[in-house]
């Protein structure tokens, strides 16, 4: 494969220096679409979109005969592959409208592929204990008093509010100043930074509010409760930086390169007709990090046991 | 004897090419009470000014001018891709040539398949560096099979490879110009000054922007990292060759080019050959980083494993990367101490023979049809994370209290402190403390760089970064100033502690995240744990080395006068080894502030934090890219104060 | 017979504007002086001189006197500030890069005081350097430089490299490489002085024979004053890059320009380098003389035997021309004392 595209990069050096200039696609078209090839599925940083990759590459490759190259891509840089044709597909994206502007209508180089049929949900969460503890404080009116048991070594003489990974999709920052909140944002830096620091703070008893995320295979195993903010209205986050209301409920959806739709693979068309509900997702997550399953051994062990749901994705003729 | 050749260059880490400046006279008496006069005046001058004039320290506006200005330029290039022809004809086709040498250098490798690389790479280690060499080489290269990295090792030696070419291709003749055109020599200094102090992750996001992700960027910001080592040290090599030679092939007629490619490069060659050794190994640790634009290899084992904070699977892909360096750096190094040898043409004779007879080898054994998947499998994720937890479990209090004594006594207090410092006060500061420590020009160049950030709308991300490497290469130094007296004084030591030091220098920066993130969770204090395990060993080094510099005799004397052990490294060594010691702080921040930086990825915020979310947010890309500036311009700052300390070496007064 | 090398009037001026010095009246001003004023370091000042075909030229001074640069200026590896200098008849100075290599290559050719070999060839191949770089065939090369070191006595170390031999060795290999080439115009800047006292003599009469055998002028610096006795046909004094005489050696010993070069002589037994010429004395009218006379060339000290047997004074004679005569009274001093003895 790759001594096709040597060759091909060598015949269009020759051609462009010929008859004008390198487009930016230029050289990247591998036969990622034709028939059995290979496809590039992009790995956004989170358990949830890895389920959704690992059952798709599993189809794809033990099912139907292709490969899968996965790329571990945060969810801007991944947008980006569609560009370069080094992503063929996402198969979890949360909203992005400004990517989707950018990159389906501007440029053209992407399609909308349909919802995954997961519900997604972000919020601000606090553990069940504190909210038991100190029944007011799921209103956001009344972070403010309880600012003090949130103080840690990061957050300035404020409470600390805990982020993910800097490239999700979020608005704390606006949110804290806008609804002058006394609180610093600090950043994890990865979900899984979140996730053991929620677990902590479920065990040990101990003060924790920070931004979190359904599907979520971590809500089936301990409780956590959304801090209600301000109610979400239609536009209300059009301008991010001055956010002052909740985050919408999103439809997860999958996008995928123009040149991978227009070929129409069968590979295309698995990613078009794959939906599944938040429980699988989570089950499957839930074997990736509790089970010490690798991602393959997961999806193998779910596809195994619920070939009803996935048999209506593969299409017809594969 | 004046015809050997010369001992090769002192190198500090990162490829700056060491002079002789370790020892500088001290400044005379008088001078240095009056310039400690100054200080103190200037100190009282700064403390009451900064509470005269303190600020509120209000945080940094999300919207600034320069922030604007990039993403408009980033518009304009998402724009303009295709059309422009700075792109047309320009960067697409850098990308496109560096995609096909990418490519040819993969398609060679994984041509030979899995026992025909083992197989290749054993005999060029045999043949370049002797079958010591060779042995480590087929074990290394076996060893990523039971991994089970394979795939990801050979991308990350193809990604290393491809840009250890380019930089050679570039850097060698580069390196030469400098040597032997004043000019070239006098307008590179600056720019690879810069590009060496530019810390790793502040050029990502431009290479995206350029050259968008992929390999290709992967390779070019390797390049770019790499390649001042290239050109420094080839240039060293050049500059170096004894004048008498030169000067007896220029008597017998020859003509420039002849004196090029029969005097000064092969007499040069063991330098050229120490230039890539240092090109490859730089190079690899830069790779790795550029995991984060979708470079393949071993980086996005590293990259996962973070994201998960999953210190075992980190720890195959770090060992994997280790032996790698290992590897290469044995291979390159034997290879250049082989061309000091001088071997009878017939002996050479037999060499061509054995590599012949290695070639046919190669293509025999790749003719096997082993494959990585039939070797055993091992993997020390589980229990390395066995051992994470258990240490997590039973020290979370002590790691809890050092990193909450450390934050809240230090570097809260410190941080306020530079956040509140009004931008102007800063600047004066430094260009007042500058010109005392080293001369006005350094100063000036400093105070510039500190004033960038106020400009560029990051004044408090800057001071919060700075006030983190602060407590950092404080740390640092302790640590660094104690092995190293410690291994000055214990030959014993040293030599046990040496391979240890050779290991740590040639791991990215990037593993050092894990073990921090694992042991301090997400926080500035991780970054300072891993900024201090990553700039340790060359400050160690570099301190050691100073000690041992100072003269022998002058060690006698003081001893003959009845100096107690205690009081000749007060009285005598210490001071004599002020170059040695500045130097490594210099080299120490300079390292510290690459990896405070990376720091942004675990919780260490501020512009690190900004960079990153600069490459994965769109509405943050100007920020981004307008932090990595702001942390250059750090860079600048930091090196130009400290590298006057061992510059300023004429006595003042 | 028109000589080999001529030198008139060459300046060599080091520094800033190096240019601006010569011809104006900053020229006159002593060396310290010059250095004050403009930071410019006259190292050779208004020097000529010629060399005659097959001569053995010896240029001695005081380190620092500026014999290396004067040397480098005559093939323009320094290049030199003003004034003429031809060899074989044709301007140097006025050569294009090109025929100033084929001069390099083909008729002057150079031995150095740290000798200059290239450590990564071999001995062979440092020899065969100059023919490599004329573009000779290998086999040639190799076969003339194979001659060339049997020339200099190092035929059995041909395939070692420059570091695995001794100093002497080392020279001798540059010596070959200097001859390889066949060269009319031997150049030496201070070939032996890194030298052991022994070796030195060795290479000394090394020189002196390959001079016998082959015939080339040589250019000869030095600062030691025995060496250029005995290897020197004339000697030219170099102080402040100023010539300060130029003669044989006992023009040197015997009539020493002035305090500097008389410095120079001081130490040297006068016997040894002084002819009779410079001790005779008329004869007395009527006195009777030894048979057989001495020739005027003769060097005193191989009188002494004869002198001080004879009965009578001797004759000195040039050819059948009788000069003066010499008795013991004449000869004595002149062993004896190492004071000027300026002829009458
Ligand atoms: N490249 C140069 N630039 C400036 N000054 C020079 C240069 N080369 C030589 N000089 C100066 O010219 C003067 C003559 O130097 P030169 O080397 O010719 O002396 P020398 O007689 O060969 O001495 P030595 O016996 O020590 O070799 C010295 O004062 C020296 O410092
Ligand atoms: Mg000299």
């Amino acid at each position: 494969m790759r001594s096709i595209r040597t060759a091909a990069a060598v015949a269009l050096i020759a051609t462009l220096t010929a008859c004008g200039g390198a487009t930016s696609g230029a050289g990247e078209d591998k036969p990622s679409a034709g028939a059995k090839g290979t496809v590039n599925l992009a790995i956004n940083p989170w358990v949830g979109y890895e389920a959704n990759a690992a059952v798709i590459a599993h189809l794809l490759e033990k099912k139907m005969g292709y490969t899968v190259e996965k790329k571990e891509l945060k969810e801007e840089i991944a947008w980006q592959g569609f560009e370069t044709g080094e992503v063929d597909t996402i198969v979890e994206n949360w909203g992005h409208p400004d990517l989707k502007k950018t990159y389906i209508e501007d440029k053209k180089v992407a399609v909308d592929v349909g919802p995954t049929g997961n519900q997604g949900v972000i919020g601000w969460y606090v553990p069940q204990w504190m909210a038991d503890k100190y029944p007011d404080i799921t209103d956001w009116k009344n972070l403010n008093k309880y600012a003090d048991l949130f103080k840690t070594s990061e957050s300035k003489g404020k409470g600390q509010f805990l982020a993910g990974d800097p490239s999700f999709v979020t608005n704390d920052e606006a949110l804290v100043s806008n609804l002058k909140l006394n609180y610093t944002v600090v950043y994890s830096g990865s979900e899984a930074a979140i996730i053991k620091a929620a677990q902590q703070a479920s065990a040990q008893k101990k003060p924790l509010l920070f931004y979190f995320y359904e599907p979520q295979w971590l809500f089936a195993k301990e409780k956590y409760v959304r801090v209600k903010l301000p109610e979400y209205k239609e536009g209300c986050d059009a301008d991010l930086k001055k956010v002052a209301c909740d985050y919408p409920d999103y439809v997860l959806d999958k996008i995928a390169s123009k040149k991978f739709a227009d070929g129409n693979s069968t590979a295309y068309q698995l990613v078009k007709n794959f939906t599944w509900t938040n429980d699988d997702q989570n089950l499957v997550s839930d074997y990736i990090t509790n089970q010490g399953m690798s991602d393959e051994k997961a999806a193998e062990k779910w596809v195994n046991e619920h070939e009803a749901t996935w048999k209506p994705w593969i299409p017809a003729g594969s | 004897m004046t015809a050997t050749v010369p001992p090769p260059p002192v190198l500090q880490p990162g490829g700056r090419v060491l002079g002789t400046a370790l020892d500088p006279p001290a400044p005379s008496r008088r001078g240095r009470v009056r310039s400690r006069t100054v200080a103190a005046v200037l100190l009282v001058l700064t403390v009451a000014a900064y509470l005269l004039f303190r600020t509120d320290g209000a945080a940094d506006s999300s919207d600034a001018a320069s922030f604007r200005f990039f993403d408009s330029v980033r518009d304009w290039v998402d724009a303009n891709r295709d059309t422009s022809p700075f792109f047309l004809y320009g960067f697409n086709y850098v990308r496109l040539g560096v995609r096909l040498l990418v490519d040819t250098v993969h398609g060679a490798l994984t041509g030979l398949g899995f026992a025909g690389l083992v197989a290749a790479v054993t005999a060029i280690g045999a043949v370049l560096a002797g079958w010591r060499t060779g042995l480590l080489a087929l074990g290394g290269f076996l060893a990523f099979g039971v991994l089970g990295l394979w795939e990801e090792s050979v991308d990350t030696l193809v990604l290393t490879l491809s840009a250890v070419l380019l930089s050679v291709l570039i850097g060698v003749p580069l390196g030469i110009l400098a040597a032997r055109v004043r000019w070239v020599g006098a307008t590179l200094r600056p720019v690879l000054d810069v590009m060496q102090i530019m810390p790793t992750f502040a050029y990502l996001a431009p290479m995206t922007l350029l050259f968008l992700i992929g390999e290709p960027a992967a390779v070019i910001a390797t390049m770019i990292y790499a390649v001042p080592a290239t050109i420094r040290i080839t240039a060293l090599g050049i500059s170096e060759v004894p004048p008498t030679a030169v000067e007896a092939a220029t008597a017998l007629g020859s003509t420039r080019w002849q004196l090029l490619g029969k005097v000064r490069l092969p007499m040069a060659r063991t330098t050229i050959a120490l230039a890539v050794n240092q090109t490859i190994m730089l190079a690899l640790s830069m790779v790795v980083i550029t995991a984060l634009i979708d470079a393949p290899g071993l980086g996005q084992n590293i990259v996962n494993a973070l994201q998960r904070v999953n210190v075992g699977a980190a720890f195959d892909a770090g060992v994997a990367i280790v032996i790698l360096a290992v590897v290469l750096d044995r291979i390159t190094t034997g290879a250049a101490r082989r061309t000091r040898l001088h071997r009878p043409a017939r002996q050479r004779r037999t060499r061509w023979i054995v590599a012949g007879a290695a070639l046919a080898g190669v293509v025999l054994i790749a003719l096997v049809p082993v494959r990585e998947t039939d070797l055993p499998a091992y993997s020390f994720a589980a229990p390395v994370n066995d051992l994470v937890g258990w240490i997590e479990l039973h020290w979370y209090d002590v790691t809890e209290g050092l990193k909450n004594g450390i934050s809240a006594g230090v570097l809260d207090p410190l941080e306020t402190v530079l956040v509140t410092t009004p931008w102007w006060l800063f600047v004066a500061a430094v260009a007042a403390f500058g010109t005392l420590i080293s001369g006005w020009r350094a100063a000036l160049i400093a105070a510039l760089a500190a004033a960038g950030p106020a400009a560029l709308g990051l004044w408090q991300h800057s001071m919060q970064t700075l006030a983190t490497v602060l407590v950092a290469i404080v740390i640092t130094m302790a640590i660094g100033v104690a092995i190293g007296v410690f291994c000055a004084r214990h030959d014993r030591l040293a030599t046990g502690i040496r391979p240890l030091l050779d290991a740590a220098q040639t791991m990215p920066s990037f593993v050092y995240l894990l073990p921090a993130v694992a042991l301090f969770g997400a926080s500035r204090f991780t970054a300072i744990v891993a900024a201090v395990i990553f700039a340790v060993p060359p400050v160690v080094r570099l301190v050691e080395r100073g000690l041992r510099d100072v003269p022998p005799t002058v060690v006698e004397a003081a001893l003959s006068a009845g100096s107690t052990p205690r009081q000749l490294l007060w009285k005598v060594q210490l001071p004599m080894a002020r170059g040695g010691l500045l130097l490594a702080a210099n080299q120490g921040i300079v390292m510290v502030l690459a990896m405070v930086v990376v720091g942004g990825l675990v919780g260490a915020g501020a512009l690190g934090y900004d960079v990153v979310a600069g490459f994965s947010q769109r509405e943050l890309f100007g920020q981004g890219l307008a932090a990595g500036l702001a942390i250059v311009l750090l860079g600048i700052l930091l090196d130009r104060l400290t590298q006057g300390f061992h510059h300023s070496k004429r006595p003042r007064g | 017979m028109t000589p080999m090398i001529e030198i008139a009037a060459l300046w060599k001026v080091f520094g800033p504007r190096a240019d601006r010095v010569v011809g104006t009246p900053l020229a006159d001003l002593p060396r310290a002086e010059l250095r004050a004023r403009t930071g410019c370091l006259a190292a050779v000042r208004d020097v000529s001189f010629d060399v005659r075909p097959g001569e053995v030229f010896v240029v001695m001074g005081l380190s620092g006197s500026g014999k290396s640069t004067l040397v480098r200026c005559l093939t323009r590896l320094i290049e030199p500030t003003s004034g003429d200098i031809s060899i074989g008849g044709e301007s140097v100075r006025a050569m294009n890069p090109k025929r100033l290599r084929e001069l390099r290559r083909r008729q002057v050719a150079m031995v150095f005081q740290h000798f200059g070999l290239l450590p990564h060839r071999s001995v062979l191949d440092n020899v065969a350097y100059g023919l490599e770089i004329q573009g000779r065939s290998r086999a040639e090369r190799h076969r003339r430089a194979a001659e060339t070191l049997a020339l200099v006595g190092l035929q059995e170390h041909e395939h070692q490299y420059p570091d695995q031999l001794s100093g002497g060795m080392q020279q001798r290999v540059g010596l070959a490489r200097a001859l390889a080439t066949d060269p009319e115009v031997l150049l030496f800047d201070e070939p032996f002085s890194a030298l052991d006292p022994l070796i030195r003599r060795d290479m000394q009469d090394e020189v002196r024979r390959l001079h016998a055998e082959v015939g080339k002028t040589l250019v000869f610096i030095t600062h030691d004053l025995a060496e250029a006795l005995t290897l020197g046909d004339r000697i030219a004094v170099l102080r402040d890059g100023e010539l300060v005489q130029v003669g044989t050696p006992e023009d040197l010993v015997g009539a020493p320009a002035d305090s500097y070069v008389a410095d120079f002589v001081r130490d040297v037994p006068r016997s040894d380098v002084l002819t009779l010429r410079w001790i005779m004395r008329d004869p007395a009218p009527g006195e009777l003389c030894e048979d057989e006379p001495l020739s005027h060339r003769t060097v005193i000290r191989d009188a002494v035997h004869r002198v001080l047997r004879a009965e009578r004074p001797i004759a000195v004679v040039d050819g059948t021309e009788r000069l003066g005569v010499i008795d013991a009274d004449q000869l004595l001093p002149a062993l004896i004392s190492h004071h000027r003895q300026v002829p009458v």
